[in-house]
C-alpha cells in the first residue's frame, strides 16, 4: 500500500510541478504581463516601471527561475485590488467553498448510492426507468439557470428562501442544490453500472444460491465492490466542484473560492488568478491521494499486490 | 478428455435464424423507442433551423425597439416573432434564440469534434507507441485534469478575446484528455491482440497497423464518448457566455440570453426561463439519444428493448 | 418413495427482441434420488449450466422458466422470491466452477463463512467461528486458525475451491449442484476434490446433482447420468450401462471422441462427423 500510495505521490509532486508552470504561462501567453496586471488606463511609464519592478525586463529563463522561487516560498506576488498576499485571498476562500463543496458531494453521494442501486436491482423495470430519465433531466439543466429560477420560484415568487446572506442554513439551500446537480447524476449512473456489474459477479449469484435477501446482496456482498468506480468517479467529480463554486459565486455571491476566481477576472487582478490555480491544484491533488487511499482501504487486493503490479 | 472446450459457442441463437442485424436492428430499436424517436425529432428540428433560419431573421432579431421592452410572451399583437416576448432591449425573445441556436449548436458541435479527433489521434498513438512520450501525454492529461475545467477556461479566455473561435478552442483543450484516456486505454490492450501480432508477422509498419487495425476498433467508442459529451459541452459553452467570457455582442447564445435575463429577474422572468428551457431541452435530447444509443450498441443491454410479458408464468 | 429432486418438462427460454426467443433448456425431465448422484454431461452450450441454475431459481429476466421442479414436494417453477430463499443453501447448496469469481474478493475467506452461518443457521458469532474453523478442516485446508483471516486471493485455485465447497456444506443442504467444480482445476487436484466431495457425501448422506462436460469425472463420481445435447436429454440410466450400451447416436459420438476409448489418433472422431445425428442443427451449428 506505501510503494502504492508513494508512487502516486510521485506523480502528483509532477502534476503539481505542471500547475505551476501552466499559471507561469498563462501570465507570459499574450506577451507581457504588463497588460494583465495593470489597469487598462496605465500610461507607458507605469508599465516600464511595472516591468522593471517585478524583473520582467529580464530573460524569460530568468523569470520562470524567479517566478519557481517565489511559488515555492507560496509568494504570488499581492493582489492588486484588495493590497495583500493573493494567496491569503485565495485561501481565505476555501473554507467556505470545501464546507460547501463537502455537503454537496456527501449528500450526492448518498442519494446517487441509493437511487443507483434500486436502478440497478430493477434493472430495465420501471424504477430503472424512471431514475434514469430523472437524472438524465438533472444532468441537462444548465446549473447557473438553475440557480436563477430557483431564486425566482423560492425567493422572488414564495418568499421562502433568503436572497443574500449566508448566516441561515436556509441561504445554503439553493446554492448546495446548484453544486449537487452536475455530480449528481453521473454518479447516480455510475452506480447503477458498478451495482448492476457487482450484482452480476458470480461471488453476489453464489451468495445468492446461499439464500441471502436482495437487501443484503446489495448493501453488503455488492456495495463494496462496487464502491472502487464510485469513489473515483466522486473523486473526479470533488475536482468538478470548484466550476459549480464559480457558478455559486456568481450567482449568488457565495462567499467561496468562485467568487474570488470571478472577481480577480472583473478587476483584472491576476496575481489572485494564479493563486486560486494553485490553490484550487493543490486542493484537487489532495483529494486524488485521498481517493487512493480509500481505494486501498476498500480492497484488500490493491493492498496485497501493490507491490508487484503497479 | 473434454468434449468439447472451446468455450461459449453462439449458445442460444434461436431456432429461426437472428431476423435483423447492424444498422436495420438499432433502425428497428429506435422506431419503437419514443424517446429517442422525439429526441432525434427535437435535435433535427434545431440543426434545420440553426441552418436556415439565422440569415433570414439576423436583422429582425437584433433590432431594439424599447417601446417594446420586456414584452410579456403568448400575445401576437405585435405579430409571431414576439410570440416569446421581448428582452431587456425589445428584441423579439424567439427570433434571438434562433440566432442562438446557430452560435450554441456550432460552438458545441466544433468543440466536440475538434477534441475527439485530436484526442482520438494521440490517445492511440500515446498506447500504441508506449515509452516515454505516453508517459509526458499522460502527465499534461493530469495536470489539465488537476486544473477545473471552468478554472482553465476563465483563466485562458481572460488571457485571449472572447470571440466563437476562442470559445470553441477552450472548450475543445479542456476536453481532450477525456477521448485521450479512452483511446489510449484501448489501443494499449488491442496491441497485444493476435490479429495485430499477425499484421505484424506479415510484414505490416506501425503506422498501418494504427490505421487499418486499431483506429477501426476504437472508433465506436469514441464516437460513443462524443455523443456523450455533446450535452456537457453544451452545458459549459453556456456557462462561459453566461459568465460573460465566453462570447461579445453581435454574437449570441443561450447561455447570453439567460444572462441577459438576469437583471430583470423579478420582473420578467421569460427573458431568462425561455432560453434556460431550450438548454434544457437539448441537453435532454442529446443525453436520452446518447444513453440509448450506447444501450442499443451493447449487446449485454439487449433485454432492455424487450417487452415484459404481463404474465410471468408463461405455462402452469 | 418420492424422489427428493423432481424435474418435468423444464423450459428455460430467453426473450430477445430481434427474433423468436432462444430456447436454451427444451423439456427436460429427470429425478434424483435421496443420497443419489446425478451427472448431468454435456458440451457447454447444451444446457446444462443454465438447468442447475434454474433449479435453484436464479434464471432472472429475459430468462423465462416453464415447466416443473419439485424439490421435496415443493414447486419450485413460480415461487415467490421469499420461498425460493428458504430452499437455497439450506435446501439445495451450489458450486459453481470459477472459485475465484465464487469468493468475495473484499471479504476475508473467514467472513464469508461465518456470515453464512450466522444469517442463514442462526449460529452466534464465536458459535459461528468455531464452526467455520471446523469447516474449513473438514475441507482439507491446513492450519484453518491461520488461514481464516486470509483473502480469497491469497489461496490456490484447489484451496478456494474447498472453501467453495466449506460454504455450500456448511448449511447442510439436502442436495448439493456441482456445475462444474472441478473443471479449472489441474488433474491432481481435481481427484482430491471428487474425493472430497464423495467422502462429504457419504458422511452427510446428500444428494448431488454434478455438471460436468467430462466423461471420466462423471464416471468416478455419479452413480446415474442424463446427456443432454441442444438442450435436451437424450441419454438416460444408470452410468455403467450408459457408458457400456449408449442407445443414442450424440452419446456413441461423446465416447467415441473420449481419447480415454482410443489406442490410435485415427479412432479419433469428431463428434459432429457421425451422420447418424438426429438433429440437422447439429451439423449445421457445428462443433
Amino acid at each position: 500500500m506505501w510503494i502504492f500510495l508513494r508512487r502516486r505521490l510521485l506523480t502528483s509532486a509532477i502534476s503539481l510541478v505542471g500547475v505551476i508552470i501552466v499559471v507561469f504561462f498563462l501570465a507570459r501567453l499574450t506577451g507581457s504581463p504588463a497588460n494583465l496586471y495593470l489597469p487598462e488606463s496605465a500610461t507607458q511609464e507605469q508599465i516600464d516601471e511595472f516591468n522593471r519592478l517585478n524583473g520582467l525586463d529580464q530573460p524569460l529563463l530568468v523569470q520562470f527561475w524567479n517566478f519557481l522561487v517565489g511559488a515555492v516560498r507560496l509568494d504570488f506576488g499581492d493582489s492588486i485590488w484588495q493590497r495583500r498576499p493573493a494567496l491569503d485571498v485565495a485561501l481565505a476562500a476555501m473554507p467556505p467553498t470545501l464546507t460547501l463543496a463537502g455537503i454537496a458531494l456527501g449528500l450526492s453521494l448518498v442519494i446517487a448510492i441509493i437511487a443507483g442501486s434500486i436502478a440497478a436491482v430493477y434493472r430495465f423495470r420501471f424504477p430503472d426507468r424512471a431514475i434514469s430519465v430523472t437524472t438524465l433531466t438533472i444532468s441537462s439543466i444548465p446549473d447557473f439557470w438553475f440557480a436563477l429560477v430557483g431564486i425566482l420560484v423560492f425567493a422572488v415568487q414564495l418568499r421562502l428562501l433568503p436572497t443574500s446572506g449566508y448566516s441561515t442554513a436556509s441561504a445554503w439551500i439553493l446554492p448546495t442544490a446548484t453544486v449537487m446537480l452536475a455530480p449528481i447524476g453521473v454518479l447516480t449512473q455510475v452506480v447503477r453500472g458498478a451495482m448492476i456489474d457487482a450484482l452480476g459477479a458470480g461471488y453476489v449469484q453464489n451468495a445468492r444460491a446461499r439464500g441471502f435477501g436482495t437487501a443484503r446482496l446489495v448493501a453488503r456482498h455488492a456495495l463494496r465492490n462496487a464502491s472502487l468506480p464510485i469513489v473515483s468517479v466522486a473523486g473526479d467529480r470533488a475536482a468538478g466542484m470548484v466550476n459549480g463554486s464559480i457558478i455559486v459565486g456568481s450567482v449568488f455571491a457565495f462567499p467561496g473560492i468562485g467568487t474570488v476566481i470571478l472577481g480577480a477576472v472583473l478587476n483584472r487582478d491576476f496575481a489572485v488568478i494564479q493563486a486560486s490555480v494553485f490553490v484550487v491544484g493543490v486542493g484537487v491533488i489532495l483529494v486524488n491521494i485521498a481517493v487512493d487511499a480509500i481505494y486501498a482501504l476498500i480492497d484488500p487486493r490493491v493492498r496485497v499486490g501493490a507491490g508487484k503490479g503497479k | 478428455m473434454a468434449i468439447d472446450s472451446k468455450g461459449a459457442r453462439a449458445v442460444l441463437l434461436p431456432d429461426a435464424t437472428v431476423s435483423r442485424t447492424g444498422a436495420r436492428l438499432t433502425l428497428h430499436r429506435l422506431l419503437h423507442s419514443p424517446s429517442a424517436l422525439i429526441s432525434s425529432g427535437w435535435l433535427t428540428l434545431l440543426v434545420l433551423v440553426a441552418v436556415i433560419l439565422p440569415p433570414l431573421v439576423e436583422t429582425a432579431a437584433n433590432r431594439q425597439d424599447l417601446s417594446l421592452r420586456l414584452l410579456p410572451p403568448f400575445s401576437l399583437d405585435n405579430g409571431p416573432m414576439f410570440i416569446l416576448g421581448a428582452d431587456g432591449l425589445g428584441r423579439p425573445e424567439l427570433l434571438q434564440l434562433i440566432v442562438g441556436t446557430r452560435t450554441s449548436l456550432l460552438v458545441a458541435a466544433s468543440a466536440v469534434a475538434i477534441a475527439a479527433v485530436i484526442g482520438f489521434a494521440i490517445g492511440l498513438i500515446s498506447g500504441y507507441f508506449g515509452g516515454w512520450v505516453d508517459e509526458v501525454l499522460m502527465r499534461i492529461a493530469d495536470i489539465m485534469h488537476t486544473i477545473p475545467s471552468l478554472l482553465l477556461a476563465l483563466a485562458v479566455l481572460y488571457v485571449l478575446q472572447p470571440s466563437i473561435a476562442n470559445l470553441i478552442i477552450v472548450l475543445a483543450i479542456t476536453r481532450i484528455p477525456v477521448y485521450l484516456r479512452v483511446a489510449r486505454a484501448q489501443a494499449l490492450e488491442l496491441r497485444e491482440r493476435v490479429f495485430v501480432e499477425s499484421s505484424r508477422a506479415v510484414g505490416a509498419g506501425d503506422w498501418r497497423i494504427l490505421r487499418t487495425d486499431l483506429a477501426p476498433m476504437v472508433l465506436p467508442t469514441i464516437r460513443t464518448v462524443a455523443m456523450l459529451e455533446v450535452a456537457s459541452v453544451l452545458l459549459a459553452a453556456a456557462g462561459l457566455s453566461f459568465l460573460g467570457i465566453g462570447l461579445q455582442r453581435p454574437d449570441v447564445d443561450w447561455g447570453m440570453m439567460v444572462a441577459d435575463g438576469r437583471p430583470y429577474l423579478a420582473t420578467a422572468w421569460w427573458v431568462t426561463v425561455f432560453p434556460g428551457l431550450v438548454i434544457v431541452l437539448t441537453a435532454l435530447a442529446a443525453n436520452l439519444l446518447s444513453n440509448w444509443l450506447r444501450a442499443a450498441e451493447d449487446p449485454s443491454q439487449a433485454a432492455r428493448f424487450i417487452r415484459r410479458p404481463r404474465m410471468r408464468k408463461a405455462a402452469r | 418413495m418420492t424422489a427428493l429432486l423432481k424435474v418435468d418438462d423444464l423450459r428455460v427460454e430467453f426473450l430477445t427482441d430481434t427474433g423468436s426467443p432462444a430456447r436454451a433448456v427444451r423439456g427436460v425431465d429427470f429425478e434424483v434420488g435421496e443420497g443419489r448422484t446425478l451427472a448431468i454431461l454435456g458440451e457447454s452450450g447444451s444446457g446444462k449450466s443454465v438447468t442447475s441454475k434454474a433449479i435453484l431459481g436464479l434464471v432472472d429476466f429475459p430468462g423465462i422458466v416453464s415447466g416443473s421442479i419439485r424439490f421435496e414436494g415443493r414447486e419450485l417453477v413460480g415461487a415467490r422470491e421469499s420461498e425460493l430463499r428458504g430452499v437455497r443453501g439450506t435446501g439445495i447448496g451450489m458450486v459453481f466452477q470459477d472459485s475465484l469469481d465464487s469468493l468475495n474478493p473484499v471479504y476475508t475467506v473467514g467472513a464469508q463463512l461465518i456470515e453464512a452461518l450466522r444469517v442463514r443457521m442462526g449460529l452466534g458469532h464465536s458459535a459461528a467461528r468455531a464452526r467455520a474453523l471446523e469447516l474449513m478442516a473438514e475441507v482439507g485446508i491446513v492450519d484453518p486458525e491461520r488461514r481464516i483471516d486470509n483473502y480469497p486471493h491469497q489461496f490456490s485455485g484447489g484451496m478456494r475451491q474447498r472453501i467453495c465447497i466449506a460454504l455450500a456444506v456448511a448449511l447442510k443442504p439436502r442436495l448439493l449442484i456441482a456445475d462444474e467444480p472441478t473443471t479449472a482445476l489441474d488433474v491432481t487436484v481435481q481427484a482430491g476434490i471428487l474425493r472430497l466431495l464423495r467422502r462429504l457425501q457419504d458422511e452427510t448422506g446428500m444428494a448431488m446433482i454434478f455438471v460436468t462436460h467430462d466423461l471420466a469425472v462423471a464416471g468416478q463420481i455419479a452413480s446415474d447420468v442424463i446427456v443432454m445435447y441442444e438442450g435436451e436429454v437424450v441419454e438416460r440410466g444408470v452410468i455403467e450401462e450408459v457408458f457400456e450400451r449408449p442407445s443414442h447416436a450424440y452419446t456413441r459420438g461423446l465416447l467415441a471422441a473420449h481419447p480415454g476409448a482410443v489406442t490410435d489418433w485415427r479412432d479419433l472422431r469428431p463428434v459432429a462427423g457421425d451422420p447418424m445425428l438426429s438433429r440437422e442443427e447439429a451439423i449445421a451449428d457445428g462443433f
